[in-house]
């Protein structure tokens, strides 16, 4: 007779952080099927797989509102499956991809596509936001509703931004009938031009056409006196910049639907960075400065930075090879990402782990409107084990990723996931 | 003991200036110095590259750099191939990176490269094992043209200690200039911007210079004036109004040379505009060294070509 | 360190230089003497001096710079080569050129300067005046007027020293 592999798992001993509910408690917790069905002390059950987790931190598991994975029509970079993969590994039971692929996903029918080839991963939830325009040219509104209907989380022209703004005033006003996010990628094309790496000093003595700051903060300041008018819930990608910081504080400030992300480069790295023209650091929007930095780290403190998004892009090695000048922008790093906001968040003292985990499992799941990101009992069991201080040395070409356009090769990591459990089952465990 | 420790260059690439001491930008001046009298002989050629492979890749057009390092690798008795290819094309098919490593499979040893990205030498100089020069990229650097300038400047002046050097036009997108400011200031010039700030790059607070606007103002104070080539094909947007408005506030014209000191030393990199940012009369008169210019350069790229294959002989002993 | 020459030698050493030029060229040659950079500069400088009230034709000075001639220029080695000009302002061909240095040992030297004179035109007649010839010659190269002839062991260096850029005169074994 066949024995039934058990469908519960009991993890042992680990200090549940569930931000949502407020708690930070050494506990067990039960999943069975695929929820979260007790938690308390000294729980036991027969016949179930048991993780110890003594000294490990035990959360709900980590919502990426922002990735690349490339399909379709750029699967020789990622594909959904090992994308899904890679989220995994990185703690990561929730993704959302961005539509500009190729073709990009500007109907009902592509939502479907992605859903599916995430379903058939079977890794990661893999959710996806529609283009607010057909072939997200920024001429003419996509198909919100079907697009809706078949369950995108939001709607963005991410890889640029909405140039046109009564193209905009037009979008935001159809999208909040289905109470959806409009997500931007702020870059105005008149100010940002060319541009390749921040503007400034740096950019003069390498002698690469730089991005103004300004180019962010202008289409951002824009939107968000469209928001006032239509009240549309808005969400600001990947910010950069003090001054988009100040924006969106004072946005929130007046009560306006506006949230807002930040990457793990834009609160670790800076335009120095690009120094020796290495291309994975070419990002858009660019690496900034210091001061930026420390902006972006000090509106993670005070709350107006709402979720931690990866904006993993994955890029072939050959287009990577390129000169400086005409190399795509973007870099991975879904794998590593947790260890990296550790570094940029925590070991500065700029957050405590509570809060940091808000803003990467219940914080972004709002902004998509899903119901995740918690582990009450009932919750769907979507789980990351971390050790919080396993130090580890972070090599791409151990990555599930394709890509290896990795900026943090070489780098010391400190925060390690162990488990990821997506609906109760364990889908990543970490080796050794 | 005679033999003290002598000054070591150790550079098989030269990428820009903004890296070197001061000590190695003398040191290519002096080398340099040694070839001056060469064109002057009755055969122009030494065999001390002889057997030496050098590929000019020139990604951009040029006449005058290209010329100049070709006959400079001539006269040393290298064997020139001559590379060129639209940096457009290049983005379609074969990569930099593709194109240098066949070459280099060709037995290739120094590589003179111009590319219209900021960074393209660079990134040659990490990929491949010969011996990369920039002749000038996107407007990052364009060193051997500061170098004969500031060789020009030495020659005519005999030190830049001091001499105040004003460079006029296009800074922002200047490759030329970049270079310029490194090796002038390295040499104890202080040097002036002058232009609008529409062609002035960003952070210049952060370089060692002083800026104007005004060319009449700060004309008088000069020793030496380098004018820019305004170069239409780079700036895009029109940052001024039209060519008349720009040659009235920052062409030098043979009435603002009254004011300037009588010995002057006038500059241009070339290829002149003749009429746009230097009137003929001025180009071609007493002050000018322009054509000094173009003389020396050749005996600076041969002192260069000679120094970064020196020191890749050097390297491949410690290998 | 041991020296060969002193002050007084080494001068007497010249001398006995210029006396075989002195029997060995007309008077009324016209003669241009040209030093290899950078000792042989100046024994060619004092040669020049001493020969003066000699010669009545034209006498012409020159120094040459061999190291783009050199033939370990693809050799690694502990001294980097330094690159000086040549300064020879007048047009050999026809002349009768005296080349100076300070030793003669490999005569790998000698072989760079005329390749590398050859290239500025082609004299009438080339001769060689050298303060030491120690011997260990590598090419076939023997100079006409010597100074001072002796044995060093290969793996020895001699070095001449002159008041000009060092103190004092004199030849010294290492």
């Amino acid at each position: 007779m066949v024995k039934q592999i058990s469908k519960k798992t009991l993890i042992k001993n680990g200090r549940l952080i569930d931000p949502k509910n407020k708690i930070d408690q050494v506990t067990d917790l039960l999943v069975d099927d695929f929820k979260v069905a007790k938690i308390g002390s000294h729980l036991t059950d027969s016949a179930v797989h048991i993780i110890d987790a003594a000294g490990k931190i035990v959360a709900p598991g980590l919502i990426d509102i922002h990735v690349h994975f490339r399909e379709p029509g750029d699967d020789e970079e990622e594909t959904i499956a090992s994308g899904s993969a890679a989220a995994v590994a990185g703690g990561y039971t929730s993704v959302v991809c961005m539509p500009n692929t190729h073709p990009p996903v500007d109907e009902a029918t592509a939502v479907e596509y992605v859903h599916r080839m995430g379903r058939q991963a079977r890794k990661t939830f893999v959710y996806v936001m529609g283009a607010i325009t057909k072939d997200r040219a920024g001429q003419e509104l996509a198909e919100m509703g079907l697009m809706a209907e078949a369950g995108a989380v939001g709607f963005t022209d991410d890889g640029c931004g909405l140039q046109d703004a009564a193209m905009m005033l037009l979008a935001m006003k159809y999208a909040s009938m289905f109470d959806l996010v409009i997500s931007q990628h702020c870059e105005d094309h008149s100010l940002a031009k060319n541009g390749v790496m921040n503007a400034g000093y740096k950019a003069t003595v390498l002698g690469l056409p730089g991005v103004d700051p300004l180019a962010e903060e202008m289409m951002l300041w824009r939107d968000i006196q469209l928001v006032r008018k239509t009240k549309a819930r808005y969400h600001a990608q990947h910010i950069s910049t003090a001054g988009s910081v100040k924006i969106i504080r004072e946005a929130k400030q007046q009560g306006l639907p506006v949230t807002c992300e930040a990457t793990p480069h834009h609160l670790l790295l800076t335009e120095e960075a690009v120094a020796d023209y290495d291309t994975n650091f070419k990002v858009n929007p660019p690496l900034r400065t210091q001061k930026d930095v420390e902006s972006l780290r000090h509106a993670v403190a005070d709350g107006v930075i709402d979720a931690l998004a990866t904006d993993h892009a994955p890029h072939l090695q050959s287009e990577k090879e390129l000169e400086f000048l005409s190399a795509p922008c973007g870099m991975v790093g879904i794998e590593c990402a947790l260890p990296l906001y550790r570094k940029a968040l925590i070991d500065t003292g700029v957050c405590d782990w509570s809060a940091m985990l808000a803003m990467l499992t219940w914080r972004p799941a709002e902004i998509i409107k899903v119901q995740k990101g918690s582990l009450a009992v009932g919750d769907r069991a979507d789980i990351v084990v971390i050790d919080p201080d396993a130090q580890w040395s972070i090599d791409a070409s151990q990555f599930y990723s394709k890509s290896r356009n990795c900026p943090y090769q070489g780098w010391q990591a400190k925060g390690k996931v162990l488990y990821t459990l997506v609906a109760g089952e364990v889908r990543f465990e970490a080796k050794g | 003991m005679r033999k003290n420790r002598k000054f070591q260059w150790s550079r098989k690439h030269l990428i820009g200036l903004s890296d070197l001491s001061r000590k190695e930008i003398e040191f290519i001046l002096d080398t340099a110095q040694g070839f001056e009298k060469f064109s002057r002989r009755s055969i122009k050629k030494a065999p001390t590259l002889r057997g030496k492979v050098v590929v000019n890749m020139f990604f951009e057009d040029s006449t005058r750099t290209r010329n100049s390092f070709t006959l400079a690798a001539s006269r040393l008795s290298a064997d020139v191939i001559e590379f060129s290819k639209k940096a457009s094309a290049v983005s379609k098919g074969e990569t930099l990176i593709d194109t240098a490593r066949n070459l280099e499979a060709m037995g290739v040893d120094i590589v003179v490269i111009r590319h219209g990205a900021g960074g393209a030498p660079k990134l040659l100089s990490r990929s491949i094992n010969a011996c990369v020069v920039n002749a000038g990229d996107g407007f990052h650097e364009h060193p051997t043209q500061a170098l004969l300038d500031v060789y020009t400047i030495r020659r005519q002046r005999g030190s830049l200690d001091g001499l105040k050097i004003g460079i006029v036009g296009d800074i922002a997108h200047s490759r030329v200039a970049r270079s310029d400011i490194y090796a002038m200031t390295k040499l104890g010039a202080k040097v002036t911007l002058i232009g609008p700030p529409t062609l002035l790059p960003g952070g210049v607070e952060n370089l060692p210079v002083r800026v104007s606007y005004n060319l009449d103002e700060v004309i008088e104070d000069l020793d030496v004036i380098n004018m820019l080539r305004i170069q239409f094909e780079r700036m895009g947007g029109n940052p001024f109004p039209s060519v008349r408005e720009y040659s009235h506030y920052f062409g030098l014209t043979a009435d603002r040379m009254k004011r300037a000191k009588p010995d002057i030393t006038v500059m241009h990199p070339g290829p002149i505009n003749r009429g746009l940012e230097i009137e003929s009369e001025v180009a071609d008169g007493p002050n000018s060294v322009i054509l000094k210019q173009v003389a020396n350069g050749l005996a600076v790229r041969m002192a260069v070509l000679f120094l970064v294959n020196q020191a890749a002989t050097q390297q491949g002993k410690d290998k | 360190m041991k020296t060969l020459l002193n002050t007084e030698q080494l001068n007497k050493a010249i001398r006995k230089i210029v006396e075989q030029i002195k029997s060995d060229i007309p008077s009324n040659t016209d003669i241009a003497v040209i030093g290899i950079r950078s000792r042989g500069e100046i024994l060619a400088q004092r040669l020049k001096n001493a020969l003066g009230s000699h010669f009545s034709g034209r006498l012409l000075s020159g120094t040459l710079d061999i190291t783009l001639y050199r033939d370990d220029l693809n050799e690694p080695k502990e001294t980097q080569p330094t690159v000086r000009s040549t300064e020879i302002d007048f047009d050999i061909t026809d002349k009768l050129i005296l080349l100076v240095d300070d030793v003669l040992h490999t005569g790998r030297s000698v072989r760079a300067a005329m390749d590398a004179l050859t290239d500025f035109g082609r004299p009438r007649l080339m001769r060689l005046a050298v303060l030491v010839d120690r011997g260990c010659h590598e090419y076939p190269i023997c100079a006409d007027y010597v100074g001072m002839k002796t044995e060093v062991d290969r793996s020895q260096s001699v070095f001449v020293h002159f008041a000009e850029t060092d103190t004092e005169d004199g030849v010294t074994i290492e």
